[in-house]
Formats: C-alpha cells, structure tokens, sequence
C-alpha cells in the first residue's frame, strides 16, 4: 500500500512535463524540487534526531559555492606569499565534491551538539551561517563576494554510448532534480528504517536509556548530521548549477525558514512530510503571487507557521496518516512520535 | 595610540545599548525559558516609533524615547498574551518555531507598512562632535549612552528592590515553590516579556537615531542579544552588561584592526567560540536572576 503511493507519486511527478508547458511554473516545480531535498535533509536531524539545525542553510550554500567555484576554477592568495591556481573541472566532479565538502561541516557542527544542546544548538548552527555567509561576503577573491558567481555551467552527464548530455533545459533539470530526490527519499527510508535509524529515534525519545543499551551517541549523531548535511550540500550544487548565479544572498536566514516550515507543515519525523509541505509551500507562492505583494506573503507564511504549530502539531502526513489508519496499526503510524516524551505525557 | 582611544569611546556607547538588549533577552530566556526570536524586531519596532513619533507626530525627540518604551511593552505585552501563554508547558522547539513565525510575520508587516528605503531621524543636538584631546564623540551618542545607562540603573532596581523583582527572582529560582508562596506566575511572565521587549525597544529608539531605520535593522541586533546573553550567562543581568562592553569592545577592535567587513561576525564568534570553551558563560556565578 506504501510503496504503491510511493511509485504512483514518482509517476505522476516524472509525467508533469508531458502535460505542463509553462515555462515559469516548471522553473518553480525545478526550485521547489531543490527546496525539497533540502528540507529532506534537515528532516532527517529535526524529526529523526530531535536536533533543530536553524543553520541548514548553510550546508546548502557551501555545496553551491564548493561546487561552482569547482567547475569555474579560481586564483586566490593566501598569507605567506602562497597561492592556490585552480582550473576548471566537470560540474559532476564539482557535485561529488559539494557533498563532500558538505559533508565535513556537517561532521563539526555534528561534534558541537554534544557540547551544546537544545536553544543553544539552535543558537550555534545560527551563528555558523551566518559567519559562512559573512565570509561569502567579503572574501571577495574566491567568491566575487556581492558580485556573485555567475556563468556557472550545467551538470554534464556521461551516458554510455551516447557521449556527454549536458542539462541545459528546464526539462532536463527537471528529471535531474527528481532522480536526486526519489534517490534521497530512498536514501533517508533505508537509511531511518536501518538499525542506525532506530538508533537515532531512541536517542530522540529517551537518551539516557538509549545509551544504557549501548547506542554511541557521539557516532550515531555525527553520522545523521554528515549525512544530513551531505545532502544539503547535493541540493545546493544543483541549485547552483541550475540557477548558474549565486551569491551569498542563498545563506540568507530565511532560506533556512523556509524549509523549516516545509518540515513542520508537512510533518517531522515522517518521510513524506518534507515533500508533502515542501510541495505547499514551495508552489504557494506561484499561486498567491497575482493576489498578494511579496511582504503579504511572508505575513502569510509567518502567520501559517503559528497556525500549523497550533493546529496540528504533528503536521499534515502524519495526521492524516493517523486518520486514515485502521485503529489496531495506529501505534505504527504513530511511531516516529508518539513515545516521544511529550507525548507520553500528553497520554498519560 | 589616539586610535585606540576612539575605539574605546565608541566601545563604551554601543555597549550601553547593547547591555540593553542583552538585559531584554537574558530576562525572558532566564525566566521563560523562551528563545526570543522577536527580540530584534522589538528593537526595530522601537526604532520606527521614535521616527514616527518625532517625524509624523511632531512631538519632541526626548519624549519621543519613554513613548518607544511604553509601546514596546505594550507590543511585549500582547505577544505574550497571545502567543506564549497558550504554549506554556510546550516544550522549547515549538515555543522557538511559533517565535520564528511571529518574528518574520512582523518584520514583513513592517517591510510592508513602512517600505524598505532606511529612514533617519533628525535629533536636536549639534552637528559638531564633543572633542576631547586625540578623541572626538557627537552628543548624540554622549545621550544614547547616558540614556542607556540610566534605563541599565533602573532596570537593576527594578529586578532587585521592588515586589515585582523579587517576585520575578523567585520564579526564576523555582517556578513550583514561588507559585506556592503566592507569586502570579502567570503575571510574572508577562511582565517579564513586557519588560524585556520595552527595553529592546528602548535599545532600537536609541541606535535608531544614530544610525538608519529599516526592518531588517533588528535581525544583527537579535543576534548580537543572543551573543551578549551566552557570554554573561543565562539570567545573569551583570554578566548581560559586562557580556554588552565586551561585545562591542570586540566589534571596535575587530573592525579597526582587523577588516569592517566581519565586524558583525564578531558577535557570531564569540557565541561559537564561548559555547565550545565555556558552555555556562564567562560570568557563571550562580542559578539567579539579579
């Protein structure tokens, strides 16, 4: 039954280009798609690990930022007379390299929430956007700083016995987009439904009893925020190489928000949550464009971020999940959530 | 040697406003334990009742600051009767997101009152700046520290010689026992909300003036808040003041010796670097408010 709705929304998302010809709305499905892996990634730490990363962004940035400047080369100086010459390489090489590089950061701010915890996790992942951005900003040698990265080239791919295809049109970017995104989804499913994701809930619910049954919290944390943060990084070289400018405008706090708010409305801790909220969120837009100005808009989402945190705290999958479920597999559906803590209290 | 002189006179001017700020907010997180994301957005509410005030209405500059005050506590007031007290008890990640939403709701509204072209507000006081030897400072910023520190003053008696201060102490110590003494705590957590955002909203009336207005002015004020709080320690108002100097002793420094392109990330890492060295703030002494 789950895995039917799986492949008949991947089917009917791959069929979208063959009836959809406007151009601005491909363009929004493309951006929504990116958004989507995105606020993927930062359910897997939010809603599988309890640890709300406002700092997301980030990750993003310097995957668009690692793999731009990958793929355009630069010449930067460094103290000490020494410089680094560096010549282009294959956007694909840059895309690897993206989460990579992702990757690492995401093992260091990984290793900082066993310092810090709860406000003052938030506080830091914060506090390190925003200095990656600053450094965006003013180091103008390697980042053009306001200038921004432009020209950046499309993502080339080599398919066997047909040569190199490079993904210049919207259509092309739009299957790209979704391939990267079935693959996460299935990534992060494997991924939560493995012992290291039952490891992580446990941490979530109950981290003392979880170590007392020998899970290492150091391990399994800095492995979900690598990954997470990976992924991130992955979803921010195709916005690069789709969008080919980027300028450190993309680490802007509110980037972050917005997959905040597609994780929460969609439902934290449940896999299709991100996409179902990313889906609202990223689209509303198209539609509220003709009848509202931009700041009505953020008024809007703003004002839908309370509502929903008032209304249905758990968010729209796992309520209608809920819903919808014979009464005996409630439990099941409820899993990700339902022994958390506060729960246990609300039940009790 | 004059140089570093002025970075220190500037030091002294912004850290005034900056402990405000930093006041504010280690209040509400001490008290409430609520991580006021609409802290910045109070300091620029602040900031546009001062234009209002003295451009629109006309009204004298000097009465223009006690009418931000009261309007930010009004403004406290309302958010926390709406959005906070129906939370109580929730735990900290959603009271954190409902704040997130409430901050962008109101810094777009006030993108889309007000427009985002900056405005200033002109003062009474003389163009030429107090010399002093190798230094000089305008008399603006001589009365926004003045200012600043006579709302510090008050506010530390407030906290530590009224009822309402004890009151607030004891909430802070154990929210249980001060319920069973007959504290309201309830009314304490509004008033802390009030008295918290009045005093961003004083910070934002004061730097207003001597910098530009616009909406997204309280975004690097807020951060900067949460710098100064982590440095002090939580609730820890001395720590909040001393944690404000040295901030803005940093941003002078940082921006004189090092580049003024990462003044502002000054605040930023000094809250990494604290968090990683000294998870408790540099001036932990004890659990208490005061």
């Amino acid at each position: 039954m789950k895995s039917a709705i799986a492949i008949l929304t991947v089917v009917a998302f791959a069929s979208v280009p063959l009836w959809l010809r406007d151009p601005y709305l491909m363009n929004a499905l493309i951006t929504t798609g990116i958004f989507i892996i995105g606020a993927m990634s930062l359910n897997l730490l939010l809603g599988f690990t309890g640890q709300l990363s406002l700092g997301h962004i980030a990750f993003f940035g310097i995957g668009a930022y690692v793999s731009a400047l990958t793929s355009l080369g630069f010449d930067v100086g460094l103290p000490f007379g020494f410089r680094i010459v560096h010549v282009p390489w294959p956007p694909i090489v840059g895309f690897v390299l993206a989460i990579v590089v992702a990757g690492l950061c995401g093992y260091l701010v990984g290793l900082l929430s066993f310092r810090v915890r709860g406000a003052y996790f938030v506080i830091v992942t914060i506090s390190f956007a925003e200095v990656v951005r600053l450094v965006a900003l003013n180091w103008v040698e390697l980042t053009q700083g306001p200038l921004a990265l432009t020209n950046i080239p499309s993502i080339t791919i080599g398919l066997p016995g047909l040569g190199d295809l490079t993904l210049r049109t919207k259509l092309q970017n739009y299957y790209l987009v979704l391939a990267v995104a079935v693959v996460t989804y299935v990534l992060i499913s494997r991924l939560v439904h493995s012992h290291f994701g039952r490891a992580m809930r446990g941490l979530m619910e109950n981290e003392t009893l979880a170590v007392s049954v020998g899970i290492d919290v150091t391990r399994t944390l800095t492995l979900a925020a690598v990954i997470s943060a990976g992924i991130a990084g992955a979803a921010g070289s195709l916005y690069a190489h789709y969008i080919r400018i980027i300028d450190p405008e993309v680490f802007a706090f509110i980037n972050t928000v917005t997959m905040v708010i597609m994780v929460i409305t969609g439902g934290k801790g449940s896999l299709a949550g991100p996409v179902v909220g990313g889906m609202i969120f990223g689209l509303l837009p198209v539609f509220l464009r003709p009848i509202m100005a931009p700041e009505a808009q953020w008024i809007a989402y703003g004002g839908v971020l309370i509502v929903i945190l008032f209304v249905l705290p758990r968010g729209i999958v796992p309520s209608l999940a809920l819903r919808f479920r014979k009464p005996k597999s409630r439990a099941e559906t409820l899993a990700p959530v339902a022994f958390s803590e506060r729960d246990a209290k609300e039940h009790a | 040697m004059s140089e570093f002189l002025q970075h220190l006179i500037n030091m002294l001017v912004l850290g005034g406003t900056y402990a405000l700020l930093g006041i504010g907010l280690t209040l509400i997180f001490g008290i409430m334990n609520v991580v006021n994301f609409t802290h910045g957005v109070l300091y620029t509410f602040g900031a546009y009742i001062m234009f209002i005030v003295v451009h629109q209405l006309g009204v004298n500059f000097f009465l223009a600051l006690p009418l931000a005050v009261v309007a930010g506590w009004l403004l406290g007031a309302v958010i926390e009767l709406t959005l906070l007290r129906p939370l109580r008890g929730s735990d900290i990640d959603t009271t954190m997101l409902v704040m997130i939403g409430a901050w962008i709701a109101m810094q777009s509204g006030a993108l889309w009152i007000w427009g985002g072209v900056a405005k200033s507000v002109t003062t009474p006081f003389p163009e030429a700046p107090l010399v002093l030897g190798p230094v000089s400072v305008s008399w603006l910023r001589l009365f926004v520290l003045a200012a600043a520190a006579m709302l510090i003053v008050v506010t530390y008696l407030l906290i530590n010689r009224t009822k309402l201060g004890c009151a607030m102490r004891a909430t802070f110590q154990d929210q249980d026992t001060a319920s069973l003494m007959g504290v309201n705590v309830d009314l304490i957590y509004t008033s802390t909300f009030a008295i918290g955002s009045s005093l961003a909203a004083a910070a934002g009336a004061l730097l207003g003036p001597v910098y530009v207005i616009f909406p997204q002015m309280g975004d690097l004020a807020a951060v900067k808040a949460f710098a100064i709080v982590i440095l002090g320690g939580l609730g820890n108002i001395t720590g909040a003041v001393i944690g404000g100097f040295v901030l803005a002793l940093a941003e002078e420094l940082g921006a004189g010796y090092v580049s003024s392109g990462y003044r502002d990330a000054m605040g930023f890492l000094i809250i990494i670097a604290v968090l990683i060295f000294k998870p408790t703030g540099l001036f932990a002494r004890s659990e208490r408010v005061g």
